[in-house]
């Protein structure tokens, strides 16, 4: 069984329809992607699983139990992390309390001082700024801490919303480098929400595309790095 | 006699700046000015002296059951009152405890009557010589409590988990919620402070103005202003706020007339916004929807 199953879920934000009905699966160690234009539901998608957004219809299922209903701090304690789109860091927060505030849902005191120690071996960058505030990092080592601040979570399930977004090609690279390296070495799950359908299908086993609530292709990520439907819409540019 | 004037400026400046850290760790997490801190600390004045004299208790064994007891006083008011409201605009907060402010006085009133009561705990009234200033023993003591707070809630706010977890509700309460921060918990911790902080403003207040429904008044309006003064979202600047208006106030009521005791803290303020509209150390906008 997959540990993370969507089956035909609906969202609305008031009247507006953003889901109409989405089924995606999701196995255990896998890294899956969901990619789409602008306003396609990827980003309603993650916040549905998340909490953030209620269904109006259909069923979320994270490793047997059904997430509607519960809210998004119950849903952290179940496994299941957030790198949200726009990185959002607290500004106010040094790194290292940036951090200690992703284990917030944990009272493990010894595993989280390893997952700390973890994280700054990932991205050596944070350690040299641990004491500096969040909102004086740049865009990569912001997006590094948002990563890292989801891993003191210790998921299972790590959803990743636009990881790319405004970053340098080189940077990243380098990031998704160290989500392949957490992905293979701790077997974390990963779901991850991108519009650098490139980046996100090279690293990726299997790719949903969304389009304008639905899903309109799914396939592995290896067919629909060759699928023409895909190459014209999303990765147009590059080719 | 200005070392002294300063001296008990600062007594009182600390009293208004425990109402003013309140203000501030309310607002920053809730968007709500609190009118009914000041009677947080009136209803624990009233609760003092019910403790001392009908329960026969210790000034020391008082204090922790007055603390709470305000606490519940503020956790109750979230729960009850605000709470329901959570989502509307500030003006609607501001109102509903404005509404608060008006049923503990009455409440107060009503138990207790209108009339000012002594406090069953004063001072020594022999004053302390520091340096030459003479000061009474109630405002040096009032001083070190307020001091030690203070450093309790640096500690509170630097090294504990719920401590850094009130400050990334006030910095981003939306992705606080997706980090797995129980937002609603984190709130109630707010008022709870509130509550702390109003136990103490009225317990130490109490020896030297007296008991009595409006007794905290004067030190909200000034706790308020010193906030504002200090930008609203910060503690040193709400702490340095309530220090520089307890002096200045002092030294105005000692040297230009008492008149010009209450104007002064205005006059700051107006003066400061004209030239700083975000306070002493404020930051104009924070939050982007």
């Amino acid at each position: 069984m997959a540990l993370l199953e969507l089956n035909d879920v609906q969202a609305s934000y008031g009247a507006i329809k953003a889901l109409h009905g989405v089924s995606i699966s999701v196995e255990e160690g896998s890294i899956v992607a969901v990619l789409g234009a602008n306003g396609a539901g990827k980003s309603t998608t993650l916040k549905a699983i998340s909490g953030a957004v209620r269904p109006t219809a259909g069923s979320i299922v994270f490793d047997g139990k059904e997430l509607n209903g519960l809210t998004p701090n119950q849903i952290v304690k179940l496994g299941i992390a957030q790198v949200p789109e726009g990185r959002k860091i607290f500004k106010d927060l040094t790194v290292t309390e940036n951090l200690r505030m992703g284990a917030y849902s944990r009272n493990d005191g010894a595993a989280i001082e390893e997952d700390f120690d973890r994280v700054l071996e990932l991205f050596p960058r944070l350690g040299e700024r641990k004491t500096q505030l969040g909102g004086s990092l740049s865009g990569g080592e912001q997006q590094m801490l948002a990563i890292g601040r989801g891993l003191m979570a210790r998921p299972r399930l790590l959803l990743l919303d636009e990881p790319s977004l405004g970053l340098a090609p080189i940077i990243i690279a380098d990031i998704f480098k160290t989500l392949r390296l957490i992905n293979q070495e701790q077997s974390t799950t990963m779901l991850l929400v991108e519009q650098n359908a490139n980046i996100a299908l090279k690293h990726a086993s299997f790719g949903y595309v969304l389009q304008v609530g639905k899903v309109a292709i799914e396939d592995t990520a290896s067919n629909l790095r060759t699928n023409k439907e895909v190459i014209e819409a999303y990765m147009g540019a590059q080719r | 006699m200005l070392g002294q004037q300063i001296l008990s400026g600062l007594a009182t400046g600390s009293v208004y700046a425990l109402t003013a850290i309140a203000v501030v760790v309310v607002f920053r997490n809730t968007r709500t000015i609190n009118l009914a801190q000041g009677d947080f600390g009136m209803i624990a004045a009233f609760l003092g002296i019910l403790f001392i004299k009908e329960f026969d208790l210790n000034y020391y064994v008082m204090l922790p059951l007055v603390v709470l007891c305000s606490m519940a006083l503020g956790v109750l008011v979230e729960r009850i009152v605000m709470r329901p409201i959570a989502d509307s605009d500030w003006l609607t907060l501001f109102t509903a405890t404005l509404g608060v402010y008006y049923i503990l006085h009455g409440a107060a009133g009503w138990i207790w009557g209108r009339d000012t009561k002594a406090f069953p705990v004063t001072f020594d009234a022999e004053p302390v010589d520091i340096f030459g200033a003479l000061i009474s023993q109630g405002h040096l003591i009032n001083m070190g409590w307020a001091a030690a707070i203070g450093i309790v809630l640096f500690f509170f706010f630097k090294y504990t988990k719920q401590g850094i977890a009130m400050r990334a509700v006030t910095d981003d309460p939306e992705t606080a919620l997706l980090m797995g921060i129980p937002v609603r918990f984190i709130v109630l911790l707010t008022w709870g402070m509130a509550g702390f902080l109003a136990a103490f403003a009225g317990v130490l207040l109490a020896p030297i103005v007296y008991v009595s429904p409006e007794m905290m008044d004067e030190v909200l309006i000034k706790g308020y202003v010193a906030a504002v003064f200090g930008g609203l979202y910060s503690i040193p600047g709400a702490i340095i706020g309530a220090l520089m208006i307890g002096v200045a106030e002092n030294l105005a009521g000692g040297y230009l007339g008492s008149h010009f005791k209450t104007a002064t803290a205005f006059v700051m303020i107006v003066v400061l916004l004209t030239f700083r509209p975000q306070g002493l150390f404020g930051i104009q906008k924070r939050r982007e929807i």
